[in-house]
């Protein structure tokens, strides 16, 4: 057995440790423990890699630091193939590093149906794994859609009062836009197989089609398409604050801190390569996206009276520079891009918990129940404070580092996006001080005291605080596997490093 | 060699920052409050040593960077958080330390009775590491980090009685207002990068060198750093957050909002001198915006009657000195107001906040009067600032206005003489209308406070009579007249970057004490018309102000300017965003949704059959129908 087949372990793991929680769900504790102990296996697991000095090494399926290549569906030529970069060992470690987390915050706020709910909780990490690892294009359809059944559930039975719009709503937008996807990715395989005469799904191959400009425009957008509706780009994100406010904790996390990658990493690691033409075609409507989205989430933040969806807004926000930096495509952007990806998923997290925190205590999300709470709960204020610092982009903390690159980066080659983006940023500090500013400070309008974080509480947000202050006072290590991953992926697609002006 | 440890310096004050935030609570409060200053006087005795290294090196070697780690690097971007040693740096690192110090101490008896005293501390501990970082980086990009850093902690401080709305709103409004300026700071950033591919000082000023003087880029560069000092140094436009910081606890002010951070602006385009000594028009604009300032604040001081108040505005035309120096191109100068000023405002604030501490946390000056008896240290000592920021000699303030006012009018225009000398004569004016109100005069002290009216404890009066001295005698490091006396000036010239053009006029002695009369003549008008109208003659300023109704108004209204910025600009975006929720996303683009979600309700309510209420079976469902699938596939 060499290293490689470790990806398969990453994989079947948390889906076999799924079943193990579900058949302890008779005890509610016991569940709780296993997921945990499942979940922080499966973390040190991947935090292993980082100490493996992998290097990148070439076969049949491309360029990966580590892959695995069997023969799945071999009727239609698919294969269980996957590979990984340093990219998709920043979202695995992400992933599981969430799990743990999601199992932490859920000890007491979860009580029914307890063992279903880990197993939801772990079957989506074994989803995400295989997702963020595919690199066949069916097989990376399979874990797109199936990872839509854990949240659906996560969502619908957990949730809020109408948890059932929301997931209807959620489901519904994300499998609409996939259908389009899978139906472009249909049509390649179709295409690749007339052409070669070899059908594959293998994202290698498949990217060394040729087509017709038109096809491929059509193709990409169907791309763009589902993506956008995951990441979610304006106008297509009003699922999300729905879905947000009515999910559960543990729910929110997983949908802001990882699902949301999903399209994202999607988008880079498949649309770019398989169409690169398109997308450089479309550079003009990426940049307006991701403005038009950091600019509206901003100012409609601003309106917001629910924290939740304040935060929630905040997220579509973010996502907008992230899109934006894939408009400008150099190493800078890139790399500060993918490393926001990866600070989003960390600091919108931590606000996502931190509010449910206050959800649990207050029974209220509106700031009209807030005010005054650093006088009553000091620890949570101060926690919260950070969060919300690192999400405006403070010097120091996670999110400075990547908005700083992308900016400067885009301010290489367009320097009036650049300014416009900047104001975007800047407004973001607008809605971020107001949010502090009505739940912490000010008059307190509570009658009854409101007990500060416990000692569970405390752990999981320090253990979230600590990526937040490494990756502000010290991403080098970080963006060296970023740039190197960007390397490998100009060299497999030379089309990407000449098209784009990388 | 200490020059290696120059780490430590913002260090200290960031493992007290660490130690108070995370024990503080359950630490008796001296503890706290000696925690905290002796992290800050570590950081100074620190500073002092690599000080004493550094004068023993010659003056071309006064030049040293000491590479922590490489903080971002990624393609073209190489950023260090390093240090740099030079004369302007250290300058500003015994300042800040320095004050910082003796601010300190006097907080751990001024905040004694707070219930969130360990809070001050740590926040306070935190800014003077980020300020010290801020004047010590040898790159923007860290400089940044310091400037972003000191703004937050202001924030912090300045809504620190949060439970009170209009200081948690100042404090919204102070950050709000920086990042404007913060804006213009790192598009100036952007354009360096873009320019010269680094962001070290050395490098960019090494390239920058080979540009010729007016180029259109270094214009545009110094000019977008220049909105970014007008946010932090408050300055025309962006000035008005500083007068309500005074919200903040009074040691913050004086700390703050008088000594340090507002200047960073200043010491910024101090830095930066190689880069404006290129630009000639962004140095007009500078002096432009530092000579309105300067008068402009001047005015608003004569109206107010909250005594924070009127230092507020006074430091905000003082920051307007300091830049109008620099516009003409006389750095040092302006360098060297800013120490004055930071000795003499400092201690105009803690001698506000000793009077405070005595009369109950009273601050309108009409409801003071005759603490001179009461109060004596407090007294003197504010007598002595007051006398140093009107420019009497010998004191501190004379020495650096003098060498402002000199200079406006050699290297700059008679305009720009003008108008600061116009603004010299109202500083003495309310600056001893304040003198007289305070401490002067019959006591109108609400009878409820009047009889225990007491001097402040020792641990106040003490840093407040260090500062008294500092500010009687710090002026002498820049003598005039004298060939080489200008031991300041001879100091920091390494670090500078003059303009090219200069050394053309050299005036006489003659000229230069003949300046120095006259300066000070205009200082004793002032003085003098402020002892006619509150000594006096009491009942004159009342006569005055309504014969002048309007213009008193539009002053004691401060020109009207926040409600001008509140209509023309916060209201409109606030509408802008509830009209954008309400309407176009609610209506818009969840009306379309709804509409969609509308079929969904009818299908949901066809399809209602199907559901058997038990979720697990939706999940084994739907798990059957992938497994069924896959194996169909597969067994094709």
């Amino acid at each position: 057995m060499t290293a490689d087949s470790l990806l398969l372990v990453l994989v079947f793991f948390p889906l076999a440790g799924s079943l193990l929680a579900l058949g302890a769900g008779y005890q509610p504790r016991l569940c709780r423990w296993v997921s945990l102990i499942l979940s922080l296996m499966q973390m040190a697991l991947i935090s292993l890699l980082f100490f493996l000095d992998l290097q990148p090494h070439s076969g049949p399926t491309g360029t990966w630091l580590l892959a695995v290549d069997y023969p799945w569906l071999e009727g239609i030529g698919a294969r269980f193939s996957l590979g990984l970069d340093g990219l998709s060992l920043l979202l695995l470690w992400l992933t599981a590093f969430l799990t743990v987390i999601s199992v932490l915050i859920s000890w007491t706020a979860i009580n029914l149906k307890v063992g279903l709910f880990h197993f939801f909780l772990l079957f989506l990490e074994g989803c995400l794994m295989g997702l963020f690892m595919a690199t066949d294009l069916l097989l990376f359809y399979l874990f797109w859609e199936i990872q839509l059944i854990p949240m659906f559930f996560l969502l619908g039975i957990w949730g809020h009062a109408r948890r059932i719009y929301a997931a209807v709503k959620f489901v519904l937008f994300t499998f609409g836009g996939s259908l389009f996807m899978l139906i472009a990715l249909l049509v390649l395989y179709v295409l690749h197989g007339h052409q070669t005469g070899e059908y594959t799904f293998s994202l290698y191959q498949l990217s060394q089609t040729p087509l017709s400009p038109t096809v491929e425009g059509w193709l990409y957008a169907a791309f763009l398409l589902a993506f956008a509706v995951k990441i979610p780009l304006v106008p297509l994100h009003t699922w999300l604050p729905d879905a947000h406010t009515e999910a559960p904790t543990a729910g929110s996390v997983d949908l802001a801190g990882l699902l949301l990658k999903t399209g994202f990493y999607a988008f880079f690691r498949f649309a770019f390569p398989l169409f690169p033409g398109a997308a450089q075609a479309s550079i003009p409507l990426l940049l307006a996206l991701g403005l038009v989205g950091m600019f509206y989430a901003a100012w409609i933040a601003l309106a917001q009276t629910d924290i939740k969806r304040l935060v929630a807004y905040s997220s579509i926000g973010h996502m907008g520079l992230m899109v934006l930096a894939l408009g400008i495509w150099n190493l800078m952007a890139l790399s500060g891009s993918l490393l926001q990806l990866f600070n989003h998923g960390i600091s919108t997290s931590a606000l996502f918990v931190m509010v449910g925190m206050l959800d649990e205590r207050l029974g209220s999300r509106n700031f009209q129940d807030m005010g005054g709470l650093w006088q009553q709960m000091p620890v949570f204020s101060a926690f919260f404070l950070f969060f919300a610092l690192s999400s405006m982009g403070l010097p120091g903390l996670n999110n400075f580092v990547g908005e700083i690159l992308i900016l400067l980066g885009a301010f290489q080659i367009r320097p009036l996006i650049a300014v416009l983006a900047f104001v975007g940023v800047l407004l973001t500090v607008i809605y971020i001080l107001r949010m502090v500013q009505d739940s912490l400070f000010g008059e307190s309008r509570r009658v009854q005291p409101l007990r500060d974080v416990t000692p569970r509480e405390v752990l999981i947000l320090a253990v979230m605080a600590l990526p937040v202050l490494y990756i502000g006072l010290h991403p080098g290590p970080v963006l060296r596997l970023f740039e190197s991953s960007l390397q490998v992926m100009w060299g497999q697609f030379p089309m990407l490093a000449r098209s784009l002006g990388g | 060699m200490m020059m290696d440890y120059v780490w430590l310096i913002p260090l200290f004050p960031f493992v007290g920052f660490l130690i108070n935030g995370l024990l503080g609570k359950n630490l008796p409060k001296n503890v706290v409050g000696t925690i905290g200053s002796v992290a800050v006087g570590l950081s100074f005795l620190v500073t002092v040593c690599i000080f004493a290294q550094v004068l023993k090196l010659p003056p071309e070697a006064r030049h040293v960077e000491k590479v922590v780690f490489t903080w971002i690097a990624s393609g073209p971007l190489q950023v260090q958080a390093a240090f740099l040693i030079d004369p302007l740096s250290l300058i500003m690192l015994l300042i800040v330390s320095g004050v910082s110090t003796l601010i300190h101490i006097y907080s751990v008896s001024y905040m004694h009775d707070d219930d969130g005293f360990y809070r001050f501390f740590t926040y306070l501990n935190l800014f003077v590491a980020m300020m010290l970082i801020l004047v010590s980086a040898n790159n923007f990009l860290l400089m940044f980090v310091g400037w972003e850093g000191v703004g937050l902690c202001s924030y912090l401080l300045i809504g620190y009685y949060y439970e009170k709305q209009s200081a948690s709103d100042a404090g919204k409004k102070a950050f709000v207002v920086n990042r404007i300026g913060d804006f213009g700071f790192l598009l100036g950033m952007f354009l360096i990068f873009w320019t010269f591919g680094s962001l070290n000082f050395k490098e960019v000023f090494a390239l920058a060198s080979k540009y010729p003087v007016g180029s259109g880029v270094i214009t545009v560069i110094t000019l977008f750093l220049f909105i970014g000092a007008t946010g932090k140094s408050a300055q025309i436009p962006l000035y008005t957050w500083l007068p309500d910081a005074m919200e903040g606890p009074t040691p913050v002010s004086a700390l703050i909002h008088a000594a340090t951070m507002v200047t960073a602006g200043v010491y910024m385009v101090a830095r930066c001198s190689a880069l404006y000594s290129l630009a000639p028009i962004s140095l007009t604009v500078v002096a432009i915006i530092g000579a309105l300032t300067a008068i402009f604040a001047a005015t608003i001081g004569m109206a107010q009657f909250d005594i924070k108040r009127v230092l507020a505005y006074s430091t905000v035309s003082q920051l307007g000195y300091m830049f109008l120096a620099c516009g003409v191109g006389a750095y040092i100068s302006g360098i060297f107001h800013l120490m004055t000023h930071a000795f003499f405002k400092a201690l105009l604030f803690l001698g506000s906040g000793s009077v405070m501490h005595g009369l109950s946390g009273e601050l309108d000056m009409r409801k003071m009067g005759g603490l001179k008896k009461e109060m004596p240290i407090t007294y003197w000592t504010f007598l002595l600032a007051t006398l140093a920021i009107a420019g009497i000699f010998p004191f501190a303030g004379f020495f650096s206005k003098d060498e402002i006012l000199f200079h406006s009018l050699v290297d700059g225009k008679a305009i720009y003489w003008g108008i600061a000398t116009a603004a010299a004569f109202i500083t003495a004016f309310y600056m001893f209308r304040a003198v007289f109100m305070t401490f002067h005069g019959e006591s109108r002290v609400d009878h409820h406070v009047a009889h225990h009216v007491h001097e402040s404890p020792p641990l106040m009066t003490v840093p407040l009579m260090i500062l008294a001295g500092l500010s009687v005698v710090g002026g002498f490091v820049g003598m005039p007249l004298i060939e080489g006396a200008h031991v300041f000036r001879n100091f920091l010239s390494p670090a500078i970057t003059p303009v090219a053009h200069h050394a053309a006029a050299h005036p006489t002695a003659a000229f230069e004490i003949f300046m120095m009369v006259f300066s000070m003549a205009v200082a004793g008008l002032g003085i003098y018309t402020a002892y006619k109208m509150y000594i006096l003659f009491p009942d004159l300023p009342t006569a005055i102000c309504d014969k002048f109704r309007t213009i008193y108004d539009l002053v004691y209204h401060k020109y009207y300017v926040d409600e001008i910025y509140d209509t023309v600009v916060v209201e409109p975006i606030k509408e802008g965003s509830n009209i954008l929720w309400n309407v176009v996303d609610a209506k818009g683009v969840d009306g379309v949704v709804n509409g969609s979600a509308g079929i969904i309700a009818y299908l949901s309510a066809h399809l209602r059959k199907l559901e058997t209420g038990f979720v697990q079976n939706y999940a084994f469902a739907i798990l059957l129908g992938v497994v069924v699938i896959t194996g169909y596939l597969i067994g094709r």
